[in-house]
């Protein structure tokens, strides 16, 4: 077994441990504290994958931004939500039948898949990929168009949040 | 390659090759080579605290006109190790009702994002901890972490306190960050590249001679999020006691002290490396021990302004530094960026019919740069005259100071 191997055997089971704790913790700031390990786990794969820009946004985007959002909410809330009333409600059984199709789902893809066995090609010009990756997102005839439909709907979702927080003047 | 030029290059291929000889396979020995650059730095980022934490209480001391730390070694540059002695002793008080887990993890976020940024800081040409091709990224991604590390210790405290400085701590680090990340991509633009290495190799011309705008936000906010003076509301002692730390005791409080003048000095090395040309200098490429010390005199250098600033500007209110944040800096840098990228491309256009010199190229990039950064500043200071009239209005009416108020109907009759 190589090194990469075995990080990535360990940071599969942290990750795997964190992710149930986040819907299991009883705790809103812990199950926080659970994803940010999770999103972490995530990151380190895609380390792993040689994507490094996209680890870092991972961290960036995930972490530094939602994560944080996330916590600054429930920091609002220290004695609501947590130790009381059941963890499930009477929908339990359809999240359940969800979850189970799903997971049947990708399973059955990932077993006709053949990508087990081969070894993951050696990418070259590690540098080239960011700028091409600027590029694949601007030209008209690749990503132009749901890079910017994004755009609007963030701009959008922003607008909305100001309107809704705002003072609303006479 | 030889040892006096060179030593740390030298010792890790002596290193590599011994364990190569004994039989270790070459991913392992990287992986142990590795392993040990990384307590390197770290150790070396905590050995470095002990001698900041030194030189800023004796340059606060002068500056106050006291002595400062003068008992124990030369000019008490030692007095840092009886101090560290002296808190592991203190005993740790875990207040009642606190998030035991969270409580204690928050000083270990905080230290490690700061001393996580060390990795990718180059200290010579072929000294650096790692060569990430999205430096400048994750040194983004890493502060993030430290903002982590505050809002935690400030919920898990169970004190009203430590919990307004982690409100004040979310508004202030996480805002300034917005015009740091944005006057961290001018130097991208300009140098054509994330990695900070090649950030310094493309500092012919100091980047703060192509913007010096870009370097002054960065510089200020990056002041901001390590939540000193004059940006320390987080911790602001007329307030909020001590902020997000006031429950904190022993060694827990040492971590976020360190924490501090870590991130202090980081900021100072970051503008030095990103601003400032980092190792370059004199025969810096040929031995590459001098880059070491070029990059740490300009870092000192940077890092005495920062001591500067700390001990002699007030504390701002939290409504004119985030008005400071949002109506200023911020505008600002968005100018400053698509100003930059406009200019740049339009010089690259222009410069094959323009028949200049090799060496003289970066020199005119630079004057062009400059030339329009002082147009911005122009106007920056013309927009900030015609506005100042408007900020300062009369918020309420003068009245006496002290009237006897007038006795309730119920004591008269």
């Amino acid at each position: 077994m190589t090194v990469e191997q075995i990080i990535f055997l360990v940071v599969a089971v942290v990750t795997l441990v964190a992710a149930i704790a986040v819907v299991t913790s009883r705790n809103l700031i812990h199950s926080a504290l659970w994803l940010i390990l999770t999103l972490f786990g995530v990151a380190v794969f895609y380390v792993l994958l040689d994507a490094g820009f996209f680890a870092v946004i991972q961290v960036i985007v995930y972490i530094g931004a939602i994560a944080i959002l996330f916590i600054f909410a429930s920091m609002l809330t220290r004695r609501v939500m947590q130790d009381t009333g059941p963890q499930s409600n009477s929908n339990w059984w359809l999240g359940a039948l969800i979850a189970l199709l799903l997971f049947g789902g990708i399973a059955l893809v990932l077993i006709s898949w053949q990508g087990f066995t081969t070894l993951a090609p050696i990418l070259t010009g590690q540098s080239g990929q960011l700028s091409q990756l600027g590029l694949a997102l601007v030209s008209p005839d690749q990503y132009v168009l749901p890079f910017e439909l994004a755009s609007v709907l963030l701009v959008a979702g922003m607008i909305g949040a100001i309107f809704v927080a705002g003072d609303k003047k006479q | 390659m030889n040892f006096i030029s060179d030593p740390v290059t030298f010792i890790g291929h002596w290193l590599g090759n011994l364990l190569l000889s004994w039989g270790v396979s070459q991913p392992v020995v990287t992986f142990i080579l590795k392993f040990i650059a990384a307590g390197l730095v770290g150790t070396f980022g905590f050995a470095l605290v002990i001698f900041t934490i030194w030189l800023e209480r004796k340059l606060y001391g002068r500056i106050q006109d006291r002595l400062g730390p003068n008992r124990v070694g030369p000019w008490g540059i030692l007095q840092t190790v009886p101090d560290i002695i002296k808190i592991f002793t203190k005993e740790y008080i875990t207040p009642v009702g606190a998030d035991k887990i969270v409580y204690n993890l928050a000083p270990i976020l905080s230290v490690s994002a700061v001393l996580l940024t060390w990795a990718v800081i180059p200290f010579a040409p072929t000294i650096v901890g790692t060569e990430v091709n999205v430096g400048v990224l994750y040194l983004v991604a890493v502060g993030s972490i430290g903002a982590l590390g505050i809002i935690l210790a400030g919920w898990a405290s169970n004190n009203k306190y430590s919990l307004l400085g982690a409100f004040r701590a979310v508004a202030q680090v996480v805002s300034y960050e917005v015009p740091m990340v944005l006057a961290l991509l001018v130097p991208v633009l300009l140098g054509r590249s994330m990695g900070i290495n090649s950030l310094v190799n493309a500092q012919s011309v100091w980047f703060i001679v192509l913007s010096p705008i870009a370097a002054l936000i960065f510089f200020t906010s990056s002041m901001a999020e390590t939540g000193r003076a004059p940006f320390d509301l987080l911790e602001a002692e007329s307030e909020l006691v001590a902020g997000y730390q006031t429950e904190y005791s022993g060694l827990k409080f040492g971590m976020f002290y360190v924490g501090e003048f870590l991130h202090a000095f980081t900021i100072s090395a970051l503008t030095a490396t990103l601003f400032f040309g980092g190792w370059r200098g004199p025969w810096a490429e040929q031995i590459p021990l001098l880059g070491v010390v070029w990059f740490f005199i300009k870092s000192f250098i940077v890092y005495y302004v920062v001591v500067l600033i700390r001990i002699s500007m007030p504390r701002l209110r939290i409504d004119q530094m985030l008005n400071f944040n949002w109506k200023f800096l911020t505008p600002l840098a968005l100018t400053l960026l698509v100003v930059t990228a406009i200019v740049d491309k339009a010089f690259y256009t222009i410069l094959p019919g323009l028949n200049l010199l090799d060496a003289a190229v970066p020199w005119v990039r630079a004057g062009v740069h400059l030339f329009m950064n002082l147009v911005i500043i122009l106007i920056t200071l013309q927009l900030l005259k015609s506005y100042r009239i408007k900020a300062v209005r009369v918020v309420a009416e003068p009245r006496p100071v002290a009237v006897a108020p007038e006795p309730p109907a119920s004591v008269i009759s």
